[in-house]
């Protein structure tokens, strides 16, 4: 029985009847029916992760009955040109530069605007700021695509003439800025959460603003900080959109970000746009990526957890 | 922010009841039924888009639309198991037998252009005009070409960057057959793209070279440059005239649908190809493709509506012909024996 439900230890005396009133709590039926509904809840969210990862994992396996694990680590990925070819790698190179691009432009950039949000400015100001802020994540991600093909890739072939037209870098600059609001947000939710008490003893002790913003407010919130860049990443790394357009759907093993990439994303959405027919070994190819993208996305989780604990500041 | 997706959701699940009255209201015909479609998966998406609007206004006459390819599709077709069947070609000889053997009686009815065309940034002075060879030994699979100097002697030295929709477009899959000889068979070091992204990559790229949909091209005349096709009878543009009368080969063919005359007799059948026939203007271009001009489409009509059934292609050199004088010659036929069952 869950502590918060117990009847008071100390009973009034005189007071008996009190538990007749309301009922048997652990017993009633409003407890019974709303712990059926939040259970039910929770296993709806459960469930459908199994699911998805029972799918992804299934038809992965039948793609390796195919194709073999040391083919699908090579370096040529066009599985719908003839000859086939099955090596990941170039996707994942596509996939990395642009995530961790966008992260070097969104996290700086998020980390500063969420300690000026919550750290310098109050009120109306900090309010219309971070509202500005936020419309970003409102903007249609196609709108973005567009705007790094026809904005900033003519820019930047001002300086990289020989950039291609669709290129990673453009995309990695158009996703990172889509992520700022991401990262600044939630950073700045976690800063604002740091107790009152911390800022006034450190400024007591005569401590400058941006000591208390860097020493104090920000070990504090870390955890919540690497939540916000994980939240940032995965999106980035989800991004499919705004990145085909940018980016072309070229898939080529590369680390030269003026190169013309493609995305893990980009490739699933690629196939399901043509006409491939279920069961086939292209079909089956989105999946594999699918449950690639999936063990990544859960390895930064879990390396981002471990450094969040690592270097957790505890006042509590 | 929060106010506003409240707002947003509310607007939404509100508005669901409407729709589906407004759904209910439409749906006053009486026709029911099935109708079966298959073939090339080319036609697909223009049936679909068609059957799609029809199964909205006629919700009681389901519409299955697959694609299995233009042969494959002929032959659940010739054994009576599809009602109508798209194709990127004419009937072939052995199909017609098939259909014969199981007399199974077929009218065509042609249905608008599949055209690609190649194109070149408005600042490329030099390649004008390309051979089909020149565009084989671009695209073909391990092309060595790098430069423009590359694919012929005489034009500069400078960097040539290839354009190409990726391999989910249909226009890829007929792009690769008609250059290279086999559906899917290309250099794999292209630039893919969806069409819109590579009309403005041509737009900004000087060095550009890239092939799309016909339709992706006539909307941004302004932006783009035509390279004009030599397939051994001299450089031909593709241009509304030179698209429907068969002259610019081998990027452009017509495409068609296939209506077994007994399934005509059904109503919901009879309907939809009308409605089909009438919503070609609007749906081939929104897929990409190329209408005939509006006039030919009472002729394609007329077709269905007097039955007239065999192909208008009885021996190769007609395709040669223009749609327009086809289908004229066709109606003239028909109107001296307008009894022809």
């Amino acid at each position: 029985m869950p502590e918060f439900f117990e009847a008071p230890q100390e009973k009034p005396p005189g007071d008996f009847n009190i538990k007749r009133k309301l009922g048997s709590p652990s017993l009633s039926f409003f407890e019974l029916g709303f712990r059926f509904f939040i259970y039910l809840a929770t296993s709806i969210s459960v469930l459908t992760t199994l699911a998805i990862v029972f799918v992804l994992f299934r038809e992965a396996f039948r793609f390796f009955g195919e194709i073999s694990i040391s083919e699908f680590f090579g370096t040529e990925w066009h599985p719908l040109i003839e000859p086939r070819a099955f090596g990941v790698l170039p996707l994942i190179s596509g996939t990395l530069m642009v995530g961790i691009g966008a992260s070097l432009i969104a996290v700086p950039v998020g980390l500063m605007s969420a300690l000026f949000l919550s750290e310098y400015v109050k009120g109306t100001t900090r309010v219309v700021l971070k509202s500005a802020i936020e419309i970003l994540a409102g903007i249609p991600t196609v709108v973005y695509g567009y705007f790094a093909l026809t904005f900033i890739t003519p820019l930047l072939r001002g300086w990289l003439p020989n950039m291609d037209l669709f290129n990673a870098l453009s995309a990695a600059i158009v996703v990172g800025i889509m992520i700022i609001p991401t990262i600044s947000s939630v950073s700045q939710d976690a800063f604002e959460a740091v107790p009152r008490e911390l800022r006034d003893a450190a400024f007591g002790l005569g401590a400058r603003r941006y000591q208390v913003a860097l020493t104090i407010v920000f070990p504090a919130a870390l955890s919540g900080f690497v939540a916000s860049v994980i939240l940032g990443f995965s999106r980035a790394v989800g991004e499919t959109m705004a990145v085909t357009l940018a980016a072309g759907a070229t898939p080529k093993l590369t680390l030269n970000p003026l190169e013309s990439i493609q995305t893990m994303t980009a490739y699933i959405v690629q196939v399901s746009l043509g006409d491939t027919p279920a069961g086939s070994i292209e079909y089956r190819s989105i999946f594999v990526v699918g449950a690639l993208l999936f063990l990544m996305t859960l390895a930064s989780n879990i390396v981002a957890q471990w450094i969040a604990r690592r270097f957790q500041e505890k006042y509590h | 922010m929060h106010s506003m997706k409240t707002l947003l959701t509310m607007i939404l699940t509100l508005s669901f009841p409407i729709q589906y009255s407004i759904l209910w209201a439409a749906s006053t015909s009486s026709l029911s039924g099935k109708v079966m479609i298959d073939g090339s998966s080319t036609v697909f998406p223009v049936s679909e888009a068609v059957a799609e609007d029809f199964q909205k206004a006629n919700l009681d006459v389901r519409v299955s639309v697959a694609a299995s390819g233009t042969g494959g599709g002929f032959k659940k077709f010739c054994k009576g198991e599809t009602d109508i069947s798209g194709a990127s070609r004419s009937i072939e000889k052995s199909e017609m037998d098939l259909c014969a053997e199981n007399k199974v009686a077929f009218i065509e009815l042609p249905i608008g252009y599949d055209g690609i065309a190649v194109v070149v940034n408005p600042e490329n002075t030099w390649a004008k005009s390309l051979t089909v060879a020149e565009l084989k030994k671009i695209w073909e699979p391990n092309s060595l070409v790098k430069n423009w100097s590359d694919v012929r002697a005489g034009f500069p030295a400078t960097k040539i960057s290839i354009y190409g929709p990726g391999p989910e477009h249909g226009t890829f899959d007929y792009f690769t057959q008609a250059i290279n000889g086999k559906e899917k068979l290309i250099r794999t070091n292209f630039n893919a793209a969806n069409p819109d992204a590579l009309v403005t990559a041509v737009k900004n790229d000087k060095t550009a070279l890239a092939y799309f949909g016909l339709a992706y091209y006539s909307a941004n005349k302004n932006k783009l440059a035509l390279v004009a096709i030599d397939n051994g009878k001299g450089p031909v543009l593709p241009t509304d005239a030179s698209v429907t009368d068969g002259k610019y080969q081998p990027l452009a063919r017509p495409l068609f649908i296939y209506v077994a005359e007994k399934s005509l007799g059904r109503p919901e059948v009879q309907a939809f190809v009308k409605s089909f026939v009438s919503s070609l203007t609007k749906v081939l271009p929104q897929v990409g493709y190329a209408p005939f001009q509006a006039s030919l489409y009472p002729k394609v009509l007329k077709r269905a509506e007097e039955k007239i059934t065999g192909t208008l292609y009885s021996d190769p050199s007609r395709r040669e012909l223009s749609m327009g004088s086809l289908l004229n010659e066709a109606q003239r036929t028909s109107q001296v024996r307008p009894a022809r069952k």
